[in-house]
């Protein structure tokens, strides 16, 4: 059985599409079975980030209503074997998610893959929660700013409640995955700090993925970053990320590019 | 000119609860009126000085069969404060208002008939209502023999309120922005007090706030509040602790 991760923020623009293709890609390339689930119904953009928007047919409103199968709807990524995109609707609204459907496609794709990377809209309504809903591990997406983390904050009590682990009374497992970070800045105090995010946020640290111009870069020819330039400063940020997902543990760090000495500031913290 | 805005008093604000009938109507309604007054016939004045709800759960009733159904109830004297239960699109402005969160008590004793009357079973339950105080009330606080409280081992996050009326609260964590904590009694947060934090709130000018940091946005001691920028800037960061003397709210740092 696959694990279910759901990448969520409450906030919009954070960095929740980019980090699930990065992710994603990066787990892919360790040989591992991925599919990153868009969940954000009208408004899709993984297609993009993962350049398949020319290659998508159906979507996963018409697998909940019967109109495809799943293999027919799943794409798989053409530099990655091993890496599989069910894309959202954009003619439809949230409202085609229905929880029962939610449930069919996450208990399928838990079967055949490895991982499965739900991407989930902003917000905390409808398309949020049911992405969340059957989640095994949270990646909480912040950028390091007070709205962004307060958001946060909120989402983080929402799986505390809303999910089927703490309906069961389990312990939903929850990572902290730091965005857009600028150590320069934070040092500044133009940006909150690693700390001061942690001590709010109170959950362990998955990675801090530094700012940069190859994110955006990465987006606009339509590959994940960790699959555009697998050196550069957020990739190997986000490969670090996903191997603490794997139970690795490593020291997080700020990867830097061209400045390093500067940039690489070693943060003596462990993670998860 | 701007003598409204410039008064030092604040309003006060509390929480209150009372015990209020709650009528629930089955169909016809005509029949159900027959029974009621019955029941009223028995003991006049049943409803008198009663504070009532119409509880409409699963009763099909569409706006206009709900304003005759209020109207017939004004006719009898029976005052209804409040309706539980409705479809939105029912209610209107001149209708009264929807309540919900309305909790179960006791059946009320309904006044004995000598025969076998129709089992009026249309008491039953009771709801909260929030109410302004509008005049200084002695407030009887039930002597409570043994205080109960409320532990909470969790960071208390945004958007999250912990409502415990009936005594202190201890969080164990911290208490984000944007989430609110509401005791009877005083409330203990080891951790950061970022949120809301209103103590006392049944009435009782003895509770008191404690907080390891205080970053708050507000916090209340018996309906007397400060928000974060009446608060005094050199406590910001600091373990204090806030308690109310006479109609001043008072801070001090611990340890």
């Amino acid at each position: 059985m696959g694990k279910v991760i759901v990448v969520t923020s409450g906030k919009g623009g954070v960095g929740k599409t980019t980090s699930s293709a990065a992710l994603g890609a990066a787990l892919a390339q360790g040989g591992e079975k991925v599919v990153v689930v868009d969940f954000d119904v009208g408004l899709r953009n993984l297609d993009l980030v993962m350049g398949a928007e020319r290659r998508v047919v159906y979507d996963i409103v018409n697998v909940i209503q019967g109109d495809a199968k799943l293999t027919q709807a799943l794409i798989r990524d053409k530099r990655l074997e091993t890496l599989y995109l069910l894309p959202a609707s954009q003619t439809r609204d949230k409202d085609h998610l229905t929880p029962e459907g939610v449930e069919k496609v996450i208990a399928a794709l838990k079967k055949s893959f490895d991982w499965v990377i739900c991407d989930s809209p902003a917000g905390i309504e409808r398309g949020a929660t049911l992405a969340m809903r059957h989640a095994d591990v949270a990646i909480v997406v912040t950028n390091p700013e007070v709205s962004s983390v307060r958001d946060s904050d909120r989402i983080i009590g929402l799986l505390d409640s809303k999910t089927l682990k703490a309906e069961a009374g389990e312990r939903m497992e929850k990572h902290l995955l730091l965005t857009r970070y600028d150590p320069a800045r934070a040092a500044r105090g133009d940006m909150l700090k690693v700390d001061d995010v942690l001590e709010i946020l109170s959950i362990p640290l998955l990675g801090i993925i530094p700012e940069s111009m190859d994110v955006l870069r990465a987006s606009n020819v339509g590959a994940p970053v960790t699959i555009a330039d697998g050196s550069s400063a957020p990739s190997r940020a986000y490969f670090d990320a996903a191997r603490r997902l794997k139970g690795e543990e490593l020291e997080v760090t700020v990867p830097g590019n061209e400045k390093r000495g500067f940039f690489g500031k070693i943060f003596g913290r462990k993670a998860a | 000119m701007n003598d409204v805005l410039t008064q030092p008093r604040p309003i006060r604000l509390k929480g209150r609860s009372f015990l209020a009938l709650a009528l629930t109507p089955d169909l016809p309604i005509e029949d159900w009126l027959v029974r009621l007054d019955d029941l009223a016939a028995r003991s006049a004045g049943f409803f008198l000085r009663r504070p009532v709800v119409l509880d409409l759960t699963n009763l099909a009733i569409d706006r206009e069969q709900l304003r005759e159904l209020v109207n017939q109830l004004n006719a009898r004297n029976v005052r209804v404060m409040g309706i539980e239960g409705a479809r939105p699109s029912i209610l209107g402005p001149d209708l009264p208002p929807a309540m919900t969160d309305g909790r179960p008590a006791g059946d009320i004793e309904t006044p004995v008939a000598s025969e076998a009357a129709p089992k009026a079973k249309e008491e039953k339950a009771a709801v909260e209502a929030v109410e302004e105080e509008h005049e200084v009330v002695p407030v009887e606080l039930p002597s409570v023999k043994v205080s109960p409280s409320l532990m909470v081992s969790e960071p208390v996050r945004s958007g999250q309120s912990i409502f415990y009326p009936d005594g202190d609260v201890t969080i164990v964590g911290s208490v984000a922005s944007g989430a609110e904590i509401i005791a009877g009694g005083s409330i203990h947060v080891y951790g950061t007090l970022r949120g809301r934090a209103l103590a006392g709130t049944m009435g009782n000018s003895t509770a008191r706030i404690f907080c390891r940091k205080l970053e708050a946005e507000l916090i209340a001691i018996d309906g007397y509040y400060k928000t974060a920028e009446d608060l005094e800037q050199d406590l910001h960061g600091q373990a204090v602790q806030i308690w109310l003397e006479g109609e001043t709210i008072r801070t001090g740092t611990l340890g």
